[in-house]
């Protein structure tokens, strides 16, 4: 037994010594520079009308983008796992390719769809709509890097469940509309709320595919990670980590709801 | 894991109403054809036609253009280190993935469900915060006096950290569905606790490790943001190719940027693809 038992706590030192390592030790060290100066200091920070300003932005992109994705994931994970029309193998290919493709990429493909000399881009200045260097660039490269997430959680919840209960639906008279809001929303919303907070999460903290779309333009096209990365650059370290501590804090609030949504989830 | 593998059985014809007709697409709770070519007709709009924009970009200045831009040497060297660190990163995930999710699945010990959520962390937590987190450990103002930015060593922790969930959600599910019986019968005919883990765990194992380190390889491919500030972006050293892109906008050559984003888009599809295949292959080695 004393082999066994040595390598069961060499593995768990290995595994928790790295988890410290790589995770605790750098959050704790950087908590304690934001702090360092004060907490009145960190607020005057994330006070100042830049700070208010990028942090309006990131919830406005956000509110838009995730409701959006909500419906077409639900939509579109109904279209996977419920129905046997054609396109399924190809949508089923493509669902994923958001989060294999690097952010850079994603909004450089965006700059070059809408930007001055895009397809689509002189028709929308025509138009008097400008996207690139403007919010809905923004939301665009948002909604895009977002695509996956309720997608991907619904799927698995929807095989789980299978169909009985949704033909006993309709055998009974109820319309497909009535199946969907009384048999099946009730039984994946677990599915969905977890989808939300990691599209929630993502769309707050997006910086690559954002920062390549939004022209950082002052009071206008920053977020709160494009305000942090804009006050590093500018030496201004104590302003960037207090940013960043607004959203550590956020991202803590989130981890908390998947934790409590995971429960929920197995606990059906 | 069975029962999320069988597709839902069809439903029998005799159980409808005779007024509606047994086609397939309009199954009860399903969306049918209109849904379909909604979530279609989003995809195309959101991802396929900005890529396809991305990729006519690409090939403006003809096919030997292309080619000038890929093979440009500071191009070709950020896409070796790009692929060379991802690799490693991936191999790290793989075993300290197995670890962690061993400890989590097969260890008693106070605070697991703590560890549990903190693995999850990386995912919360935005991208240019994670660089920030590093640099205030590993950077120039380091408290325990080493200063890793603007290395090699450098970009890896970043990428380390970004994909840590990856190789611990990848294995932990597996490890927790898997059969007792066989290690103790193995245990029972005398095998040691290493051959058991060599003969029975690893082999059931395999698919979803490599499928963590899949995962953290596209990840680390295409990472961005917790890389660009750690990194310095020193062209043959510390640039890799996203942030190669990314300089490249900025200083108005988007042809050469779409080139090389489109040898980026060809890793991630070949990492896709690899992924599927990792997928049905566990599947089959399931039964």
């Amino acid at each position: 037994m004393t082999t066994s038992s040595v390598s069961r706590y060499g593995i768990r030192v290995f595994a928790l010594g790295y988890l410290a390592l790589l995770l605790l030790v750098p959050i704790g060290v950087v908590l304690y520079r934001t702090f360092e100066p004060g907490v009145g200091a960190v607020w005057d920070s994330i006070t100042t009308p830049a700070a208010v300003s990028a942090f309006w932005l990131t919830i406005e992109i956000t509110a838009i983008a995730v409701p959006l994705n909500t419906i077409f994931g639900i939509v579109a994970a109904l279209a996977l796992v419920r129905s046997r029309v054609r396109g399924k193998r190809f949508l089923e290919a493509l669902i994923d390719l958001p989060f294999a493709i690097s952010p850079v990429v994603i909004g450089l493909a965006l700059f070059l769809l809408y930007g001055r000399q895009g397809w689509l881009g002189p028709t929308f200045t025509n138009a008097g709509i400008q996207i690139i260097f403007s919010v809905p660039g923004m939301v665009l490269a948002t909604i895009f890097v977002c695509l996956p997430f309720v997608v991907r959680e619904v799927v698995p919840v929807l095989r789980e469940i299978g169909d009985e209960q949704e033909q006993a639906a309709s055998t009974l008279g109820a319309s497909r509309w009535q199946t969907f809001l009384r048999v099946t929303l009730p039984a994946i919303r677990w599915g969905v709320a977890y989808g939300v907070v990691l599209s929630v999460a993502r769309a707050i903290g997006e910086f690559g595919a954002v920062s390549v779309v939004s022209g950082k333009i002052s009071g206008e096209t920053i977020t709160l990670p494009l305000l942090v990365e804009n006050r590093f650059s500018n030496f201004d370290l104590a302003g960037a980590y207090a940013a960043s501590a607004l959203m550590a804090v956020i991202a803590l609030a989130v981890l908390l709801a998947m934790t409590l949504l995971q429960r929920k989830g197995d606990a059906r | 894991m069975s029962t999320q593998a069988a597709t839902p059985a069809a439903p029998a014809p005799a159980a409808r109403p005779r007024n509606r007709r047994p086609r397939a697409s309009a199954r009860a709770g399903g969306v049918g054809g209109l849904g379909m070519g909604l979530a279609m007709l989003w995809l195309s709009v959101i991802v396929l036609l900005p890529l396809a924009a991305l990729a006519a970009k690409s090939l403006d200045g003809g096919l030997s253009a292309f080619w000038d831009s890929v093979s440009s040497r500071q191009a070709v060297s950020a896409l070796k280190f790009t692929l060379i660190v991802s690799v490693i990163v991936a191999a790290v995930n793989a075993v300290a993935g197995l670890a962690i999710a061993w400890t989590l699945v097969r260890d008693e010990f106070p605070g697991r469900k703590v560890v549990n959520a903190v693995i999850d962390l990386p995912f919360a937590m935005p991208t240019i915060v994670v660089g920030i987190t590093l640099l205030a450990l590993w950077g120039p103002t380091s408290p325990v006096g080493v200063n890793l930015a603007f290395t090699q060593l450098s970009v890896a922790l970043a990428l380390l950290f970004v994909t840590l969930p990856f190789g611990v959600r990848a294995v932990q599910p597996v490890l927790m569905e898997l059969d007792r019986d066989m290690e103790q019968a193995a245990a029972s005919l005398g095998a040691s606790p290493l051959t058991t883990f060599r003969r029975i765990i690893l082999p059931n194992l395999i698919p979803a490790i490599l499928s963590g380190a899949a995962l953290s390889f596209a990840r680390a491919v295409g990472e961005f943001g917790s890389v660009i500030l750690i990194s310095g972006n020193k062209p043959f050293d510390t640039q890799v190719s996203s942030v190669f892109i990314f300089k490249q906008i900025e200083s108005d050559n988007s042809r050469g940027a779409a080139a090389v984003a489109v040898v980026l888009l060809g890793v991630s599809l070949l990492m896709l693809i690899a992924l599927r295949f990792i997928e049905y292959w566990g599947a089959r080695h399931d039964h």
